[in-house]
């Protein structure tokens, strides 16, 4: 119970801080919503009336406050350039960026779990050997590079889709996932080849322990051993790995979205930002601040479903 | 072969795109590159006939990121797309004209300040209900602010009133004469009563579909439209911030048309493209700040004028396209241009030294030339622009920045030495390029100031005579040069790409992109 209530209690401080830390940046980078919206059109009497429009022209803690007791009621005001409420805009690229997310998180198990403990499995064996080499090339690759290679390739080459065609999933959903399929594809790469490094780096440091030694003298098949065993002891690193390496493909698909022409969230922080729209900048970063402090917390607590020695304080 | 092509493709491409993400896009932009595009065969030569109908997918580089709003718009992206949405009394047209829309007679008193419209009988708007003279009436009172003193487009605070006698005159008289103010109608008539950013509706050859930010803008033909009609039945934009993007998608067929492209993109797309080549309409220059050391003495502004050697440039940006200039005026404004302006400070770059040395500058002098990072165009050729300053001992800093701080630092607070920028007009008049230069304007960012100047510019704008007038402006260009008010260097071309047998762009004066005019051939 005290463990839920330190890691709650932390939860709303690191908000708070990266909500205000946000905040303060956008005071500090010059130029203000008002400065894009009138472009070169800008007289004093222009930015004035759009700053007082706007509710600009309050003091930025008075700003701020405002901005937090809504944010707690849920409304999380509206976009200075697109004129519509921050929930409306976000929730449609939220569902886009989450679901290029999960496919290719889902990607990163079905590719490395396997891969992992095969080359676990055949240490040191010439199979092993070679693959380590391009397990080394393929981690080192970025996953925007392979993303244009995937667009020229089975894009341009082999027609597998066409790129740019992104279709809305209520429009066409198969369409939709299929679209998807290269771009989570793109991500999913050098994050795998990362995944199976460690993860045949630590079933191999397990193999070596004496309950091993143990195991196999019950008369229990390498594979048995192996999976009962070795797997629920290996794994406690690659979780911690897992939770980081979720973090690292949500920033990934900020990148990869501009490859691939897909109007997710992240294409909509990055023109909020240039745009200083504020009220989308500091919803997004909440959202995906949330979502990066959960998944650290699940993995956490899944520490101790792996491993019941493990006790929370 | 094939493959060695493929793979500089490739590598182009990884390059392009670290510049791409790097500077993550942002501008209103059109950029310009060193390679020239493939040679393609002209659109018109082609005996491919239009066929109608079809379904047109447009690329566009940002999304429309102000208001909707056609009476407070003022990107230069969001007028582009709306232009075929809504339209004015009067409407331009390739050749820069202004001719009839939704009037079908326009009539200019003597005294310049009376204008006398005759509506046309069979205009709708997109909703199906006839224009009348009540939503004229509207739409320009609102424009000009008649109800709240606040003129939605600067222009229009020379309006005194707007009187409709019968059911299809009305009469706009301004404060005084100003027989340019033809130009600013061709704002957008809607609806009487109408909040335009809810209801987005107006009297073009296209109507307003949908938004989706980021995503796309759709459009689709009108069928009552009074004019000439679209041929495509419907037009989605896409938005595709990522240029290398842009161009896999353009490449791949999700797009049919794409604007604003590179000597270098064109190259990149091959053969099957029809690729349409004009100007930006837009005047390039090296801006100088009038008022800060040494640019406030005019004797190093015209020395260094000697130094700029233009065709370099262009040849480095373009491969020669692009049109040079030599004042405020791009050559597409056919009625003011002055092509003797050009080669006034012909380059010379030992006459430029000599000048610099007569003023007190043998040794030359630092200076610092702040570009917006977003605009490619500006930043190389501030680097070529470097390079012919160091011939006469000039040391350049280019000082990158991005489109934010360059509104509010260099346009909005003044607050920098010199700059590379295009300067385009708002409207299709003589006086939306000039006004800046006078001395109290507003957007007079160079801060340039000479009283014969704005003395000659009141004089022209109040002219009630054509050619008096044109003679005037002519003058004032005269004057720019002569002062060497900044360091004019050219119109950039613009390319634009068409594929899946799409054909039949043509390029206005402006900055917009007229979709009814597009077609498909197959």
């Amino acid at each position: 119970m005290r463990y839920v209530l330190k890691k709650a209690g932390i939860f709303i401080l690191t908000l708070l801080a990266i909500s205000l830390i946000v905040f303060i940046a956008f005071q500090v980078i010059p130029g203000d919503p008002t400065t894009r919206m009138l472009g070169t059109q800008a007289t004093p009497e222009k930015v004035a009336a759009l700053r007082e429009e706007l509710g600009l022209n309050k003091p930025g803690i008075v700003r701020y406050f405002n901005w937090l007791t809504d944010f707690l009621k849920g409304d999380f005001g509206s976009s200075y350039t697109y004129h519509m409420p921050v929930n409306e805009l976000i929730s449609g690229k939220l569902s886009i960026t989450a679901a290029l997310t999960g496919m290719s998180f889902l990607m990163v198990l079905a590719i490395s779990f396997p891969l992992g403990i095969l080359r676990a499995r055949f240490a040191h064996s010439i199979p092993d050997r070679i693959a380590m080499v391009f397990n080394q090339i393929i981690m080192s690759i970025p996953s925007f590079f392979i993303g244009i290679i995937f667009t020229y390739v089975f894009g341009l080459v082999f027609k597998f889709f066409t790129p740019g065609d992104f279709v809305q999933r209520a429009e066409n959903p198969a369409a939709f996932w299929g679209y998807m399929v290269f771009p989570a594809l793109a991500i999913a790469i050098p994050k795998s080849a990362m995944v199976v490094k460690l993860l045949r780096s630590s079933m191999i440091r397990e193999m070596s322990e004496d309950y091993v030694r143990t195991a196999y003298s019950r008369g229990n098949s390498r594979w048995q051993v192996l999976r009962s065993h070795v797997m629920r002891n290996a794994i406690i690193p690659v979780v911690t790995f897992l939770a980081v390496t979720l973090v690292d493909i949500v920033a990934g698909s900020i990148i990869i979205e501009q490859v691939f022409a897909i109007p997710g969230l992240g294409r909509l922080l990055m023109t909020s930002i240039i745009g200083r729209d504020l009220p989308v900048v500091q919803t997004i970063i909440m959202i995906i601040s949330i979502a990066v402090i959960t998944v650290n917390y699940i993995a956490d607590i899944s520490y101790k479903y792996i491993d019941p020695r493990i006790r929370f304080r | 072969m094939r493959h060695t092509k493929r793979t500089i493709a490739l590598f182009l491409a990884t390059l392009m795109m670290t510049a791409a993400l790097s500077a993550c896009s942002g501008g209103k932009g059109n950029e310009t590159s060193t390679q020239p595009p493939a040679e393609t065969p002209n659109a018109d030569n082609n005996s491919a006939e239009p066929v109608m109908g079809g379904d047109l997918t447009v690329g566009i580089a940002q999304d429309l990121d102000d208001s909707l709003d056609p009476h407070k718009m003022v990107s230069a992206g969001t007028r582009e797309v709306m232009f075929n949405v809504f339209e004015g009394l009067v409407k331009p047209d390739t050749a820069g004209n202004l001719n009839p829309a939704v009037a079908s007679d326009v009539e200019i008193s003597e005294t310049g300040d009376t204008f006398t419209f005759t509506l046309r009988d069979d205009v709708l708007f997109h909703n199906g209900n006839p224009v009348t003279v009540k939503d004229v009436n509207y739409s320009l009172s609102r424009v000009a602010g008649l109800d709240t003193g606040k003129p939605l487009i600067d222009e229009f605070s020379a309006v005194e009133s707007i009187d409709t006698p019968d059911d299809k005159t009305v009469v706009i008289k301004l404060k005084e004469p100003n027989i340019e103010f033809l130009a600013s109608l061709t704002a957008a008539i809607i609806p009487d009563g109408s909040d335009p950013t809810a209801d987005m509706i107006g009297t073009g050859p296209f109507k307003f579909v949908s938004r989706s930010p980021q995503d796309n803008i759709i459009l689709e033909k009108f069928d009552g439209y009074w004019g000439t009609p679209a041929y495509v039945d419907k037009v989605t934009y896409k938005i595709i911030d990522n240029a290398e993007a842009l161009i896999m998608s353009l490449k791949g067929g999700a797009l049919d048309l794409v604007a604003h492209l590179t000597s270098a993109q064109v190259k990149e797309l091959g053969d099957n493209f029809t690729v349409a080549e004009g100007t930006m309409n837009l005047v390039q220059a090296v801006y100088l700040n009038n008022n800060v050391e040494p640019f406030n003495n005019m004797k190093v502004r015209q020395a260094l004028s000697y130094a700029i050697d233009r065709n370099a440039i262009m040849d480095y940006l373009a491969d020669g396209r692009g049109t040079a200039v030599g004042s405020s005026m791009y050559p597409a404004f056919k009625k003011y241009f002055r092509p003797e302006l050009v080669d006034h400070y012909k380059y010379d770059a030992e006459k430029a030294k000599q000048l610099l040395a007569d003023v007190g500058y043998p040794e030359g002098f630092d200076m610092t030339i702040t570009v917006p990072s977003n605009y490619k165009p500006h930043v190389e050729t501030a680097e070529v622009v470097a390079q012919q300053m160091k011939a006469i001992g000039v040391t350049v800093d280019i000082q990158t920045v991005d489109w934010e701080t360059w509104l509010s630092e260099v346009y909005q607070g003044r607050n920098y030495q010199s700059t590379i920028i295009g300067v385009d007009a708002s409207t299709m008049t003589a006086s939306a390029m000039l006004k800046r230069f006078t001395s109290d304007s507003g957007s007079n960012f160079v801060n340039f100031s000479d009283p014969e100047y704005d003395k000659v510019f009141k004089e022209a704008v109040a002219c009630t005579d054509d050619a008096e007038q044109i003679e005037l402006y002519g003058e004032l260009q005269t004057i720019l040069t002569k002062n060497a008010a900044n360091l004019y260097i050219q119109d950039l071309c613009d390319l634009v790409a068409m594929g899946n047998g799409v054909k039949g762009y043509e390029f206005y004066p402006l900055y917009v992109m007229d979709m009814s005019k597009v077609y498909f051939t197959k």
